[in-house]
Parts: structure tokens; C-alpha cells; sequence
């Protein structure tokens, strides 16, 4: 009961913000509710029991890339969108398609997923946050089963990281 | 009800104005030792030797007249120091003050990661801070504290990385306990992750020598120089509330947090006479005092000298320890 009323306020809240961050006339303002958006998440997390994740959440997206953004917002500092060289209509078309893909592939796992998890095979709540945690389980994870995808994931972080400083430094 | 709710309540409640209160009195003892540094006396005049100086620093503050400036942005503005406060007071809820649970709030088993991801969160109250003000220094000095923050806090991150690898735990009751049953004090087993955590701590939290955000003679006051009144001494509070973190970080990880020294020689047990928490008071007001010490003492860095120092120097030696931090748990 508690948790259905905390999982329908966050997910307004988080469904009010997402709208504020692409409605919203000010690119700082945006970014700001873009935060918002992202702690909110986090909160959800917890509710899931999935305190590392929520962590890394606050840590990762809002603590960094989102700093990251507002940066380049800052210097940027655009009074206003930039004109759009293209045809409107076909961004317009574009957004239609890619919208409606999202909203297919939603719809999809709804309806995949509709009846399968009941509360009884649902797999048994780990213990209460002051518990043993799910760091230390999902560390074993990503270092025997998910190894592979680990590495692969870690090297193409590698490339873009070495990929940005070959950029950043052909232009001077 | 009682357990859930209203003892960690009042807990909250006591610990918020023990902070506040401490803050006031440490920006007393910041004027006094720096004084006394440059052989002055420094405030004298209210109460006996000025002690009252810190209840009437917050009152002048209070009463002052709340400017903002025309073009600001009223929401930021507003939003922009309380951002830079809550995370830094939010912090305490996880940090262990002694042994028994009534000397914390709870202690959650990502105790650091939270820790480090909360206070990662500080940083937009100084950018938006800068911008929102809509004025040329501050939105300089927000770029210049922004970018030493990032910078900084990737090498303390790496840091703790090799004090986790060393606990076992990322709970900082835990912590403290795997010092117990080592019987050795972290800073002994990871002396130069006690030295990085400490500078990047120093550079966190913008004091001196990395103070460049608030360097008076290049950017007339820094972030805040639009704020006034209240709202800059929210500014005050977070600053000030960010060293007492970091001390008491510092004291958790590598100094025993509320262990007595030698925790496991018999002979000294007549040390646990006095109070765990007294100890971890102890240990918090040495670096308190070492804070303050440094700002008297140092000369301030120079830009590109911040950044090379940060990038070029305090990461590689933080990665450097990782691998040997694994490689000795691996050998042992």
C-alpha cells in the first residue's frame, strides 16, 4: 500500500518533470528539472530495493553528466533555439516514427509481461536497506556471468574517452 | 512508530543544530587561530575574549536586507543556495558519530558511495549560483569552482576506491569495524590515500590553497558575490558544513572514527575510560584545526597549477594505488 502510493507520487512527479525539461522555454531551467528528474529515479530505486543502483544514479547522471551539460549550456548560452535548417515537417515525420516505435516496444512488453510475474514467483525481496545489500551480489555478477559484456562495455568507454582527447586536441 | 519514526526524528533534529551551531563557532575559531597566526588577537569585543562573536555573526546576517540583483533569475537564485546546503547537511546522516546506534542516524550499507554521490550533488548550488546571478565575475568564478570540483572529486573517488578494497565494506560503521579488527588505524595501512583524500578534501571544499573560486583580488568576491544577508550565509553554512564532512570522513576512514588508539593492545584498554565519541570529536576538531591552519600558512595555487596538480598528479597516484592496494589484498 505504502509503496503503490510512493510509486504513483514519483511516477507523476517524474512524468511532470520529464515534460518540464522539453517544454520548458530556458535551456538552465531545463537542465535543473533534468536533475530533478533523475533524483527522482533514484528514489524510485530505493523504493525497489536497489540501493547501489540508486547510488550510482545520483553519482553518475545527476552528480556528472548533467554537470557536464550545464557547462556546455553556460558557455553556450543560447538566448534562443537555433534556427532549423531543415525541412520541419521531416523532423516532425522522424519524431512521429521513432515515438511510435518507442511506444510499440513498450506496449510490447506490457503485454509480454502481463500475467507472467505474479507476486508468488516474483523472486523473494532482498533484506531491508541496513541488511545485506546487493552491491556485493551485483559485483559477483558483473565479474563471473557478465564478464564479457563488463569488458566490452569498459573498453568502449576507453574509446570514447580516448576518442574525445584525439578531437579535442586536432583542433588547436 | 516509536523506533521508525520518532527517535530518528529527534535524532535528525539534534544532529542538524549540533551542526549548525558547530559551524557558527567554527568560523569563530577560523577568525581566532588565523589572528593568532598573523599576531592579532581577533575578535575581542563581544563577550569574554569574543566567544559571543559567533551568535551575533548570524544575527547581522539575518537582518541584513535580501538583495537580488534586477536580471536575475528569481527561480535559480533562490534555488541555487539552498542547493549548495541541503546535500551538505544531508551527508551526516550516515556518518557514525560512535559505536552504539545511538550515535548515528542509520548506517546504510552504501554508506561512502551515498556519502560521495550526495555531496557530487553541491556543485549545481556554485554553478547555478554563478549563472543565475547574471553578473560577470560570479558566472567566472562558478566555471573556475565547478571544474576544480569535478576535477577533484574524480581523484578522491579513486581514492576511496582503494579504502574500500582494504575495509571489504562500503558502510562506514563497517569501516571503522574492520579497523578494529586489524587493530590498525587505516592511515597506517593507506598512508597516501590519507594524504590524496585529505588535498582533494582541501580542493572540494574550495579552501585554501585551492580557493581560487573566492580569489578576492581576481573575481572581487567569488560565487556569491551577488548574494547578501541570508542567502549568502546559507553559502556560509554550506562551506563550513562541507569541512566538518570532510573531517569527519577523514577521521572515520584512516583514523579510527571512535576506536582508541591501538584498539587491540590490552595494555592501553584504560584509554576506553573516555568516550568513543569524545575520541572522534578528538580526531574531527585536529583536522578542524589543520584546516585552518593551512589557510594561514599556504600561499594560494595558480590556475593551471589546480589542474595539473589535479589531473596530471593526484589521479595517476590514485589509480597507482588501486593496483597496489589490489595487488597486496590479492598476494595476502
Amino acid at each position: 500500500m505504502v509503496e503503490a502510493i510512493v510509486f504513483y507520487t514519483l511516477a507523476v512527479l517524474i512524468l511532470g518533470l520529464g515534460v518540464a525539461v522539453i517544454t520548458t522555454p530556458k535551456t538552465v531551467h531545463s537542465v535543473v528539472f533534468l536533475v530533478l528528474n533523475f533524483l527522482c529515479v533514484a528514489v524510485l530505486y530505493i523504493v525497489l530495493r536497489a540501493e547501489f543502483l540508486a547510488v550510482i544514479q545520483v553519482l553518475v547522471y545527476a552528480g556528472g553528466i548533467v554537470v557536464l551539460y550545464l557547462f556546455v549550456v553556460m558557455l553556450v548560452n543560447l538566448k534562443q533555439a537555433p534556427e532549423a535548417h531543415e525541412d520541419p515537417r521531416r523532423l516532425a515525420r522522424l519524431g512521429l516514427v521513432l515515438s511510435g516505435a518507442v511506444l510499440l516496444e513498450l506496449a510490447g512488453i506490457v503485454v509480454y509481461s502481463f500475467g507472467r510475474v505474479t507476486p508468488a514467483s516474483a523472486p523473494a525481496a532482498p533484506g531491508p536497506l541496513t541488511g545485506m545489500g546487493n552491491t556485493e551480489e551485483l559485483g559477483w555478477l558483473l565479474y563471473t556471468d557478465y564478464l564479457i559484456p563488463f569488458e566490452v562495455a569498459s573498453v568502449l568507454l576507453l574509446v570514447a574517452m580516448v576518442g574525445a582527447i584525439v578531437l579535442a586536441r586536432r583542433q588547436s | 512508530m516509536l523506533d521508525t519514526i520518532v527517535i530518528p526524528l529527534l535524532k535528525i533534529a539534534v544532529l542538524l543544530n549540533a551542526v549548525l551551531v558547530s559551524v557558527t563557532f567554527m568560523v569563530l575559531l577560523e577568525r581566532k587561530v588565523i589572528a593568532w597566526a598573523q599576531s592579532r588577537l581577533g575578535p575581542m569585543r563581544v563577550g569574554p575574549y569574543g566567544v559571543l562573536q559567533a551568535i551575533a555573526d548570524p544575527i547581522k546576517l539575518m537582518i541584513k536586507e535580501d538583495i537580488r540583483p534586477v536580471r536575475a533569475d528569481p527561480m535559480l537564485f533562490t534555488l541555487a543556495p539552498i542547493l549548495s546546503l541541503v546535500p551538505a547537511l544531508v551527508v551526516f546522516a550516515v556518518v557514525p558519530f560512535g559505536g552504539d546506534e545511538l550515535f548515528y542516524v542509520t548506517d546504510i550499507n552504501v554508506g561512502l558511495l551515498f556519502i560521495i554521490s550526495v555531496t557530487s550533488i553541491g556543485v549545481y548550488g556554485i554553478i547555478l549560483a554563478g549563472w543565475a546571478s547574471n553578473s560577470k565575475y560570479p558566472l567566472l568564478a562558478s566555471l573556475r569552482a565547478s571544474a576544480q570540483l569535478i576535477s577533484y572529486e574524480i581523484a578522491v573517488t579513486m581514492t576511496l576506491v582503494s579504502v574500500i578494497l582494504t575495509a571489504g565494506t562500503l558502510s562506514m560503521v563497517g569501516i571503522v569495524e574492520a579497523q578494529q579488527q586489524s587493530g590498525l588505524w587505516f592511515a597506517f595501512v593507506q598512508p597516501v590515500a590519507f594524504v590524496l583524500v585529505f588535498i582533494g578534501g582541501l580542493a572540494e571544499t574550495n579552501r585554501a590553497p585551492f580557493d581560487l573560486p573566492e580569489a578576492e583580488q581576481e573575481l572581487t568576491g567569488g560565487f556569491h558575490t551577488e548574494y547578501s544577508g541570508m542567502r549568502f550565509a546559507l553559502f556560509f553554512l554550506a562551506e563550513y558544513a562541507n569541512i566538518i564532512v570532510i573531517s569527519a570522513v577523514v577521521a572515520i576512514l584512516f583514523w579510527g572514527g571512535w576506536l582508541r588508539p591501538f584498539p587491540n593492545v590490552e595494555a592501553l584498554a584504560f584509554l576506553d575510560l573516555i568516550p568513543g565519541w569524545i575520541w572522534f570529536f578528538g580526531k574531527m576538531f585536529v583536522f578542524l584545526y589543520i584546516f585552518i591552519w593551512i589557510r594561514a600558512t599556504l600561499p594560494r595555487y595558480r590556475y593551471d597549477q589546480l589542474m595539473r596538480l589535479g589531473w596530471k598528479v593526484l589521479i595517476p597516484i590514485a589509480i597507482g594505488n588501486i593496483v597496489v592496494t589490489g595487488v597486496v589484498k590479492v598476494l595476502l
